[in-house]
Formats: C-alpha cells, sequence, structure tokens
C-alpha cells in the first residue's frame, strides 16, 4: 500500500510550507506531521515526504536519523519517555526505569508484544523541578512515585 | 518581598489570555515602542539598561541588536531560542507556558528595533503544552493586531511562526538552531560570519532567548534607569533562577542578580532535603564548573561573581547535590548526556566525549585504572577550543571541575575498585 497524506495533512502541509520563504525550511514540520499520521518514518514515507518536500531521500533520512523524537522503528500507542539526566537520577528515577520494566515485563528501547507502550530513557526534558520526570506520548507527568506509574499505566487504555 | 518582573503577574489567572495580559500593562510596551521611539532609540534604550543574555553567554541584548547591518538589502530575522535543553534549566517552559503575550510583546518590539518583518519561535519538540499556548496567544495577537500588518496602527508590520524542533540539545546552540530550521540536522556552523551578519536564509538574524525577549516590554515601559535598580553594575535586573537536586523546594525563583548562592538554596529553597549536608552546586546549567560547599557560602549570582569563582551563571540551572552524591555517578551522568547529544561534526567532541563518559562510568563501576584521571583530562585539553561550537567546551567544564575538586573521591573509586559512596538515588517525596 502506497502511502499518501489524509486531505487533512494535505491542507496542513499547505499552511506549513506558507510560513516559511524557503520550502526545505518546512522539513522538521512536514516530518512531525507524517510520524503524527503514520506513526513511524518508514523508508517508504522517507521517500514520500522526499518527493513532496523536493529533496533527495537520503537527505530526509539524514534529517531523520538525528532527532530524538523522530521514530525510526515501529513503537507502541504510547511512548514512554522516562528523564534520566542528573536532576531526575538524584530524585529516584532509576526506581521508576526499574519498576516500569517489570511492570510492562520489557527492557528499555523494547515495545510489549500487544503494542501498546514502548519504553525509552529520554535526556532532560527541562522540568529538574518536578523530578522524577517523564513523557508519555505529549504529556508529561511530574514528580512520579512508584504509585503513581500504576496509576497512570492502568488509566492508559 | 523582592519586587519581582518577568514573574510579577504569573500567578493572575488566565494571563495566558490576550484580555487579561492587556489589563495588567500588557502590550503598552509595544504601544509606547512604536509610538515614541525609533528603531535606534530601542537599541539605545536596552544597550543602557545593560541586559544581558540570559540563555547562557550573557552577551549584551542591545549591543547584539546593534551588529545587524542597515544596508544588506536583505530580509532581517528575530529567532527567539526557545530550545531550553540544558540540564537544571526550567525557566522558559515557566515564561511559555503561563505568560506567553510577555514573550510575543517582547518579540515585536525587538523586531521593529532590528527592522525585522519575519520572526521564528524554536521552541524544543518535547514541550507540548507551551506550544498549545504559544499558537493560542500567537492568533489572538494577531487577532488583536499586536502581529501582522500595520500593528497598532504604528505602520509596522511582522508574521511570527512557531517552528517546533524534534529532540536536539545542539539545536538551542545558535548556529545549530538555524541549521535546524532550515530543515537540517542542527549541525552548528562555523563563525565568523556570525549570525548577525548571515543568519537565517543568508540574511541578517538576532538571535535571542526567551528570558531576554521576555524583559524587553519592562524595559521600554519603565526604563533602562528602573532596570538597572536590579542586581549588580554589570549584570543588571533580575534573573530567574532555576533550583533542582536535593533541595526542599526545587523551583524557578525570580530574584535581583547578584543574590547570595546559600541565601538562595536556604531561604528560597528550603534548605537540603532531610537536613543533610551540602556537598556541592552547579551554578549555571550541567556544563558550568561545579562549586564545592565551601565555595557556595561565598558566591553571589550574577555573571562576574560566577566568573571570579572559576564558573559562571550560564542558564542559572542551579543543581545541588548533598552528601550521598557520589561525583563520579554524577559525573558519568553528565558526560552520557554530553555523549548523547553531540552533533558529530568535530572529531574531538565526538570522540572524545563518548571516551569521557565510558571512562567515568568504568570508574564508577569500579574497574577504573591507574591514570585514568590523567587521560580524561588529556581528553579535555585536546576538547578544549578545538570544535566548532562551544559544545565540546560545556562537556568539559564538569569534568575538569569534579576531578579537581573532588579528586580524592575519583581515586578513591580507583584504587578500592568500587563505588564507596552511599547512595540515596531514591525517590524523594517532599512535603
Amino acid at each position: 500500500m502506497a502511502v499518501k497524506f489524509s486531505p487533512q495533512a494535505v491542507k496542513e502541509f499547505e499552511e506549513t510550507l506558507a510560513r516559511y520563504p524557503h520550502k526545505e525550511a518546512a522539513l522538521l514540520p512536514v516530518l512531525l506531521l507524517a510520524q503524527r499520521e503514520f506513526g513511524v518514518l518508514s523508508d517508504e514515507l522517507v521517500q514520500y515526504v522526499a518527493g513532496l518536500m523536493d529533496l533527495p531521500p537520503s537527505r530526509v533520512k539524514s534529517v531523520v536519523t538525528f532527532y530524538t523524537l523522530f521514530n525510526t522503528r515501529e513503537v507502541g500507542r504510547y511512548v514512554i519517555r522516562v528523564c534520566h539526566t542528573l536532576s531526575c537520577a538524584l530524585n529516584g528515577t532509576e526506581e521508576v526505569i526499574e519498576h516500569i520494566k517489570k511492570r510492562l515485563h520489557i527492557d528499555v528501547g523494547e515495545t510489549t508484544p500487544d503494542k501498546k507502550f514502548t519504553l525509552l530513557e529520554c535526556e532532560c526534558l527541562g522540568s529538574c523541578n518536578t523530578a522524577p520526570v517523564t513523557q508519555i506520548n505529549d504529556r508529561y507527568y511530574e514528580n512520579m512515585t512508584l504509585e503513581l506509574v500504576d496509576q497512570i499505566l492502568d488509566s492508559l487504555e | 518581598m523582592e519586587e519581582k518582573i518577568l514573574l510579577k503577574y504569573i500567578d493572575v489567572p488566565d494571563i495566558e489570555k490576550i484580555e487579561v495580559y492587556q489589563k495588567h500593562d500588557g502590550y503598552k510596551g509595544l504601544a509606547k515602542a512604536l509610538k515614541q521611539h525609533k528603531p535606534d532609540q530601542i537599541i539605545e534604550l536596552v544597550k543602557a539598561s545593560g541586559l544581558r543574555g540570559r540563555g547562557g553567554a550573557g552577551f549584551p541584548a542591545g549591543l547584539k541588536w546593534s551588529f545587524v547591518p542597515k544596508d544588506s538589502g536583505k530580509p532581517v530575522f528575530l529567532c527567539c531560542n526557545a530550545d531550553e535543553g540544558e540540564p537544571g534549566t526550567f525557566k522558559d517552559r515557566l515564561l511559555m507556558e503561563k505568560n506567553p503575550h510577555q514573550l510575543i510583546e517582547g518579540i515585536v518590539i525587538t523586531a521593529y528595533a532590528v527592522n525585522c518583518h519575519q520572526a521564528y519561535i524554536y521552541i524544543r519538540g518535547e514541550f507540548s503544552q507551551a506550544m498549545k499556548v504559544l499558537e493560542q496567544a500567537i492568533e489572538e495577537a494577531y487577532e488583536h493586531n499586536c502581529l501582522g500588518k500595520n500593528i497598532l496602527k504604528q505602520g509596522f508590520h511582522l508574521e511570527l511562526s512557531l517552528h517546533s524542533g524534534a529532540g536536539s540539545y545542539i539545536a538551542g546552540e545558535e548556529t545549530g538552531l538555524l541549521e535546524s530550521l532550515e530543515g537540517k540536522r542542527a549541525e552548528p556552523r562555523l563563525k565568523p560570519p556570525f549570525p548577525a551578519s548571515v543568519g537565517l536564509f543568508k540574511g541578517p538574524t538576532v538571535i535571542n532567548n526567551v528570558e531576554t525577549l521576555s524583559n524587553v516590554p519592562h524595559i521600554i515601559m519603565r526604563g533602562p534607569e528602573w532596570f538597572k535598580g536590579f542586581g549588580t553594575e554589570k549584570s543588571t535586573g533580575t534573573k530567574l533562577f532555576c533550583l533542582s537536586g536535593h533541595i526542599n523546594k526545587p523551583g524557578v525563583y525570580e530574584l535581583p542578580m547578584g543574590v547570595p548562592l546559600k541565601e538562595l538554596i536556604n531561604n528560597y529553597g528550603g534548605g537540603i532535603i532531610g537536613g543533610r549536608k551540602l556537598k556541592a552546586v552547579i551554578p549555571g546549567g550541567s556544563s558550568t564548573p561545579v562549586l564545592t560547599a565551601e565555595q557556595v557560602e561565598e558566591v553571589a549570582m550574577d555573571f562576574e561573581s560566577l566568573q571570579a569563582a572559576g564558573s559562571m551563571l550560564g542558564s542559572a540551572g542551579v543543581i545541588v547535590m548533598d552528601e550521598t552524591t557520589c561525583m563520579v555517578d554524577a559525573l558519568a551522568n553528565l558526560t552520557r548526556f554530553y555523549a548523547h547529544e553531540s552533533c558529530g561534526q568535530c572529531t574531538p567532541c565526538r570522540e572524545g566525549v563518548s571516551w569521557m563518559a565510558k571512562i567515568a562510568r568504568r570508574i564508577e563501576e569500579g574497574k577504573g585504572l591507574e591514570g585514568d584521571l590523567e587521560l580524561l583530562l588529556d581528553i579535555c585539553d585536546n576538547i578544549s577550543f578545538k570544535t566548532l561550537c562551544p559544545m565540546g567546551d560545556a562537556a568539559i567544564g564538569p569534568v575538569v571541575s569534579f576531578i579537581t575538586k573532588f579528586r580524592s573521591e575519583f581515586e578513591d573509586h580507583i584504587r578500592q575498585g568500587r563505588c564507596p559512596i552511599e547512595k540515596d538515588k531514591s525517590i524523594k517525596v517532599r512535603g
């Protein structure tokens, strides 16, 4: 099945291009849009975006692999990013990570077999005052405790 | 109670809405700027205020603006650096989530001063909440004629767009930011040319931090002399200090530049968690050299005082470490961060920082070798000033200072073949 933007995404794509004097500058927002539409930036999707942007696929791929928020392989419906930089580390983030690993029976970097959760460690989320901090998809969960981990994981459908 | 500038209205309900912001002096600075001042006068006022960049380097803002050539014939761009990523720093996120119009107002005034008609806010991709708030605020600003054509009917026009990053620390370096905004890998550029002459899309470009720009409306409204009434002679104004780590009340505190670090930690931060002893403090974000507990007793939080103490104010991200902290473990954590974030362009940084991370980790794990400390310092020497951007030197800041100031702790690890510190890395529940 060939990838193709939905009409809504095409509209958003065109609005995005209008914000920049050069088309190329829209690459990051367009890739974020593509990822929202399809979940993972597969080689096929990279080719498609490259076509839309009039860029060589290799050029697009080099950008995709540079930034941490782009998914180059399949992830679960919920991507859990646990901050493990210093302020979070001083405030117990290792306990949070160990607890999630145990609950989901996966290691860092893995996805649950039902494709619901992917567990990742990430660098500073810029919320050190509420350490330890975890981001699940777009949302920050702050002042994490083990009880909170359980509550949050139970609440996600 | 200290007078606040940036956080004065932070707790006013709905201050993120333009009607509420306008009721609290909002956009009055912009009206005054457009009606009463020529662009050059704005630059002079900001120069006179002594406002220095709040992103880390502390460069005088007005002076930076004055470097923009007037006759290049190319469009001028303004980029607000909202890629807040220096570990220990979380002030810009607060300003954007709570008072977005203060930032937008600062952007419009700055754009007017440098004759710019297209501005971008480059925001880190993780800050979804701040993006949502800013998008809404930008829309309101357009509706209320504070952005767009003929702003406040004074003939000035400005387009402002929000641009999301996608996860990269180095995109916060100003030329890395420009590359990223042009749709490329955030690989910093060689300087010169400086962005003021050749920046975004090869046009003259001003890049300022969120906190810097948020100060501008207040300087225009109340004048440079008033602003200089805060802080020290050379570090004027207030500063948003970010307190985190082993502290009772972590958070963002707005205080005059020059506040004693000890006062910040004890009076505002409520002291060390669990009544424990202080061991060390990183004063200005993870790249600034660490201070010992003895140094904390004496140092003040402004550009000059911290420089005199051998460190830097940086982004004012204060990370507090108590006696249960293993300095080797903490260094291994920070070097891993920098190894992860190196863009890979320059060999000394790409290779050297990874080596430092591996060596620091092996010392922590009890596998350190005789000579490892000399090796680490030698790697630092081979990185220092040998990279395109300041990232290499940022990465060695903690290494040199940790080893110099806590050398015996590193040696104990190597000699004993284990970590001798009783670490407490448990979850801390605060009252």
